[in-house]
């Protein structure tokens, strides 16, 4: 049994070597005090530095925290309430909603980002700002559904029901009752999205126009030219970000369960 | 329950108005464009032609998919073969183990797949740490050309989307019944067999539902061929997405999406039933 033992837990550490080895090697080089060599010379802020010098790359950094509040927000609104309309009411047409649902969240993001562009042209709308907003919007509801649903199904009903007895309207009753009960898988949803939102590229690339720069896509011109330590130090700090918000989001979901 | 409950029509109101304006429509309209013409000042002409479908089938194009496709396939097979056992030794490790290891597998997957794929090439490039290694451990003479080929682009996908292969594998092998292994092997089996007869069939949604994860956005995943094929490689998403940008022919780009869309369904449906199979087949 031993030795097996421990060829399992070697198979496990080269797998998450793999996970971690690139990622590793980024961070390390965004410090490297060299431009274009890879040999180790001493720690420096320089790239990082020079990130702050560049008010195009603030404005992108900007721009995606704004819709990435933003449509968090909405999606977490519409999503939690998608979720408890799922949950606790029988209505026509549930299953083709439930349906569209899954097929959203399975759909390539390639496809969601051309049906949405025809759409957006269509409508004969300008594609920067807005479009952008509906677009992230709709690509994070399905999780923000799923996350508080996960949290609905373990869920006392009669709670709501002694709450209508007293006399509550629906409204009041869910207002009061549920969403406190429901609040930390709502945060963690809010914080999914927010991350989902950061991070996308490919729906982003299609909905967006020259007016309205993001992040990603900045990085994606970036690196498609080569790799500078600038785009490391950038990687670096989205990766930071995004883990601050993820470990945020697991502290929010463990709480109380 | 009320019929009329202000509430109620409220939220399913915008719920259902956000996914049939959002999600269906659009779809509907990739639908309609792919069966139309390319336009002139307008990016579609009304008229009605199944072209674009006939087009795919041209030799370029479908070179073009067949690759595409060999390339997920591959990322799939690679994903599946590497993240099964993984999943399944998560599943063996001591229990307080497994919240921190599984959060492990699940931080790579919400960090941005760009900055990952960016990360791999910074490994592969000619002077970059594989090469180092394989140089220091005198195993090559001189670096390797790793970047920009096909193995670099799978090596990519499969780094893009290997927790989302191991995530739905690790759901099903947690909730496995021991006892159904333990009673196998009383009644003499042995590992092939309870592998193939019992473990197998009764994870299988899983196994779906990981390469359906994976399959599908590898056809799609364009700046993964951008950063690490170069011009070399070229996906279906890559197709799509010049159809889009630099060729300017909407309709037949729109044609490839249906086609992706397609795929999805056959792939959705095959999931429904194993998933259903699986579930006739497990105990009360």
């Amino acid at each position: 049994m031993k030795p097996r033992g421990a060829i399992q837990i070697a198979y496990l550490v080269l797998i998450y070597g793999f996970l971690y080895l690139p990622i590793l090697v980024l961070i390390v080089y965004s410090f490297n005090d060299a431009k274009y060599s890879l040999e180790w010379r001493g720690v420096t802020w320089t790239w990082y530095r020079n990130l702050l010098d560049d008010p195009d790359l603030l404005q992108a950094a900007l721009n995606s925290a704004l819709i990435a509040a933003l449509s968090a927000t909405v999606a977490t609104g519409i999503g939690a309430l998608a979720a408890v309309a799922l949950h606790r009411y029988e209505f026509f047409g549930k299953p083709l909603l439930q349906g569209l649902l899954f097929v959203l969240m399975m759909t390539p993001d390639i496809v969601m980002g051309i049906a949405l562009l025809i759409l957006f042209a269509s409508l004969s709308l300008p594609l920067g700002f807005w479009t952008l907003l509906l677009a992230h919007v709709t690509f994070n509801i399905p999780f923000v559904v799923v996350t508080v649903l996960s949290r609905i199904s373990g869920f006392d009903r009669h709670l709501l029901e002694a709450a209508r007895d007293l006399g509550a309207t629906e409204f009041q009753a869910v207002r009061h009752v549920v969403l406190p009960l429901l609040m930390p898988a709502v945060a963690a949803g809010w914080l999914l999205s927010f991350t989902l939102s950061m991070d996308d590229v490919m729906v982003s690339f299609f909905v967006t126009g020259p007016t309205f720069e993001i992040l990603p896509l900045k990085i994606y011109s970036m690196a498609r030219l080569g790799v500078t330590p600038e785009i490391n130090a950038l990687c670096t700090l989205m990766l930071g970000a995004t883990l601050i918000l993820i470990l945020i989001a697991q502290l929010l979901l463990r709480e109380r369960t | 329950m009320r019929i009329r409950e202000p509430f109620k029509l409220a939220a399913v109101g915008v719920i259902g108005f956000w996914l049939m304006a959002f999600a269906l429509l659009p779809n509907l309209l990739v639908a309609v464009a792919s069966l139309l013409e390319r336009g002139g000042d307008e990016f579609v002409a009304p008229i009605l032609t199944l072209d674009n479908y006939r087009r795919l089938l041209d030799l370029l194009y479908l070179g073009v998919l067949l690759d595409s496709l060999w390339l997920a396939a591959a990322t799939t097979l690679l994903c599946l073969l590497l993240g099964y056992p993984f999943a399944y030794l998560l599943t063996r490790m001591p229990a307080r183990w497994r919240p921190l290891l599984l959060l492990l597998v699940i931080v790579p997957f919400w960090t941005s797949s760009l900055v990952r794929t960016y990360a791999m090439v910074i490994l592969l490039q000619t002077n970059g740490w594989l090469n180092q290694l394989l140089l220091n451990l005198g195993w090559i003479a001189e670096p390797l050309e790793l970047l920009y080929t096909e193995p670099a682009v799978i090596a990519g996908m499969l780094y893009a989307l290997l927790p989302f292969m191991i995530l739905p594998l690790y759901a099903v092998l947690e909730k496995l019944d021991r006892r159904l292994i333990e009673a196998a092997r009383d009644l003499g089996a042995g590992r092939v067999t309870i592998f193939r007869r019992i473990i197998l069939p009764l994870t299988l949604p899983g196994i779906v539902a990981g390469c359906l994860l994976t399959f599908l956005p590898g056809l799609g995943m364009f700046y993964v061929a951008d950063l690490l094929g170069g011009a070399r490689t070229m996906l279906v998403g890559n197709l799509i997405r010049d159809q889009f940008l630099s060729a300017r022919d909407w309709p037949f780009g729109a044609a490839a999406s249906v086609l992706l869309t397609v795929l999805m369904g056959l792939l959705l449906w095959a999931y429904y039933l194993s998933a259903r199979r699986a579930n006739r087949g497990a105990l009360p």
